[in-house]
């Protein structure tokens, strides 16, 4: 090889690596691919653009997961993640309109933000999961149906344990649990149907759609709580109001103590 | 008031600190130990009337020594004075009996009172006759029903879920009625040495009440990706401890030091979930001797 066609085919690979980065930077920060086109394309080809580039270097091509990355060729399957197949349009719904997914590093904790698709785009992608191999269809609660009272004690029974009582959240061994008072109607049957990342799914045959109609209505009556004790501290429960308890009351004690002191001096 | 009569006001005080603590033994062994609010009643009662009567003999009992300290020694040529060292012994003399009725209530009041602290000691359990904990329920061909007392079908036990079930027919509120059930996918099962065949279908069941403390196992930890997240795990919601459903709920996290008992499944010719023998090892916290029997019916 001679000097001159040396030096052309440097200078075409530094191009070449500086087209790919211009490209890279000319990407949205968070690395979300909006599928050019709008409202012109069909439903079915959104859904499939939008999968192919924002979902299939985890989920793989079509849907079917991926147990080990593979890092070359073309269809790159850049990281680990579970199958779509039979999901249905439920699970994506969810994950997309809560903003969990798409993540940044696989296997870590899908966290609520704002949703990264818009709602046309959202029920684009649903549908196209859906295609994989079926499953359940969005729900449709009712929580004007279920009476609050019920629901507090199905939730007590069913998700207390991790979400605390008025749906504030928490800690568990591997993960940690969501606040609820975000979510709406829809999000909160759908997180009960599909189980999201730890918490375990539950099935008709576990809670009903008229319990489930029950377990929503609370968890939207929750958000307002009577605090009929006047502040409600965060509505965490006995530690706080026994830490509120402690400060006032000592300082009263102190004081009292203080003032007995003095007069004795006196 | 009088000497005496203060005297006489701690002695009776005393003697109702002796009836309340009686009191408080009587309605805790009538097994209205419920009735907590009774029982405050009869302790705070003779704590308070412990307090008073320690307050009045402080105030009428007891400062006559102070002053007597500071007195000089009386000059023996004072006759008046010898009249009344004359009248202080007469009257210590004649103080005798309510001296010895003092010090009566005295004991009373705290031998009550000590009895009435000690007692509720007894309700910690058997000390050395532990049977009762090994008792449970199960036996072979016992089916497991769900809350509602429908028998659990192995075919609609599905994974990613658990569910809670109690023996047909028999008691529920013993402490080893209930069971936690999940189906696991059976290719990840890995069970101790000795238990083949006990989980048809890769459904598992274990007691539902914690080897720590005894709270129910009201969690279960279901991972939508086991290759990148954490395993499947039952969760005691009192205390974090975590056990491993796939590998005969070994602690995998928390304070319990015993795996969750399991109980062996078999699927009858109908497809409903039946025992198919005793639960692995004793439910519940633990106690002397735990490891070293299985229980029983």
């Amino acid at each position: 090889m001679s000097r001159g066609r040396r030096q052309a085919l440097l200078a075409a690979v530094l191009l070449a690596g500086l087209g790919v980065a211009a490209v890279a930077l000319a990407a949205p920060p968070s690395g979300i691919v909006h599928v050019p086109g709008g409202s012109k394309i069909s439903r079915r080809q959104l859904g499939a653009g939008l999968f192919a580039a924002n979902c299939a270097s985890c989920h793989g091509p079509m849907g079917e997961g991926v147990e080990r990355a593979n890092n070359r060729g073309a269809g790159a399957t850049t990281a680990q993640g579970p199958s779509l197949r039979g999901v249905g349009e439920l699970a994506p719904d969810f994950y997309l309109r809560t903003g969990r997914m798409p993540l940044n590093h696989a296997g870590e904790e899908p966290e609520r933000q704002r949703p990264f698709f818009n709602s046309r785009e959202i029920a684009a992608l649903s549908s196209y999961v859906a295609s994989f191999g079926g499953g359940p269809k969005v729900p449709d609660p009712h929580p004007d149906f279920g009476s609050p009272a019920e629901g507090l004690s199905l939730f007590t029974e069913h998700c207390a344990g991790c979400h605390q009582v008025v749906g504030e959240g928490g800690y568990v061994p591997g993960a940690k649990v969501p606040v609820l008072q975000h979510a709406n109607a829809t999000e909160i049957a759908e997180a009960v149907r599909t189980g999201p990342f730890l918490m375990p799914k539950f099935p008709k045959s576990q809670i009903g759609e008229e319990d489930l109609n029950k377990i929503v209505a609370y968890v939207l009556a929750s958000r307002h709580p009577d605090d009929e004790g006047g502040l409600g501290i965060g509505h965490l429960g006995p530690v706080p109001e026994g830490v509120v308890a402690w400060l006032v009351a000592g300082f009263a004690l102190t004081g009292v103590c203080v003032l007995i002191g003095s007069r004795l001096k006196r | 008031m009088s000497r005496r009569r203060a005297e006489l006001l701690v002695a009776v005080l005393l003697l109702g600190v002796a009836a309340c603590a009686v009191m408080f033994i009587v309605v805790y062994a009538q097994s209205w130990a419920h009735l907590t609010q009774y029982l405050a009643l009869c302790l705070g009662g003779a704590l308070a009337l412990l307090g008073a009567a320690l307050i009045l003999a402080g105030e009428k009992l007891f400062p006559a020594e102070e002053e007597a300290v500071e007195e000089d020694y009386p000059p023996t040529e004072h006759p008046m004075e010898q009249y009344e060292a004359n009248q202080l012994l007469a009257e210590t003399a004649e103080r005798f009996t309510r001296k010895r009725l003092l010090a009566g209530a005295a004991t009373a009041a705290g031998a009550a009172l000590g009895a009435a602290l000690v007692v509720p000691a007894a309700s910690l359990g058997p000390l050395l006759d532990t049977k009762s904990f090994y008792y449970s329920p199960w036996r072979r061909d016992r089916r497991l029903v769900n809350e509602d007392g429908r028998p659990l079908r192995a075919e609609e036990i599905e994974e990613g879920t658990f569910y809670t079930a109690y023996p047909e027919g028999a008691y529920r509120d013993e402490l080893a009625a209930p069971l936690v059930v999940v189906r696991l996918d059976p290719e990840e099962l890995e069970m101790p040495a000795g238990r083949e065949g006990w989980t048809p279908r890769g459904i598992v069941a274990y007691s539902k009440i914690c080897t720590h403390a005894g709270c129910a196992i009201a969690l279960y930890r279901d991972p939508k990706f086991a290759a990148a997240e954490p395993g499947p795990a039952l969760v005691c919601p009192c205390h974090y401890s975590t056990f491993d459903p796939a590998r005969g709920a070994e602690v995998t996290f928390g304070p319990a030091g015993r795996p969750l008992p399991q109980l062996p499944l078999l699927v009858d010719s109908k497809g409903d979930l039946r025992a198919a023998g005793q639960l692995s090892g004793p439910v519940g916290p633990a106690f002397w001797g735990v490891r070293t029997r299985r229980p029983s019916a």
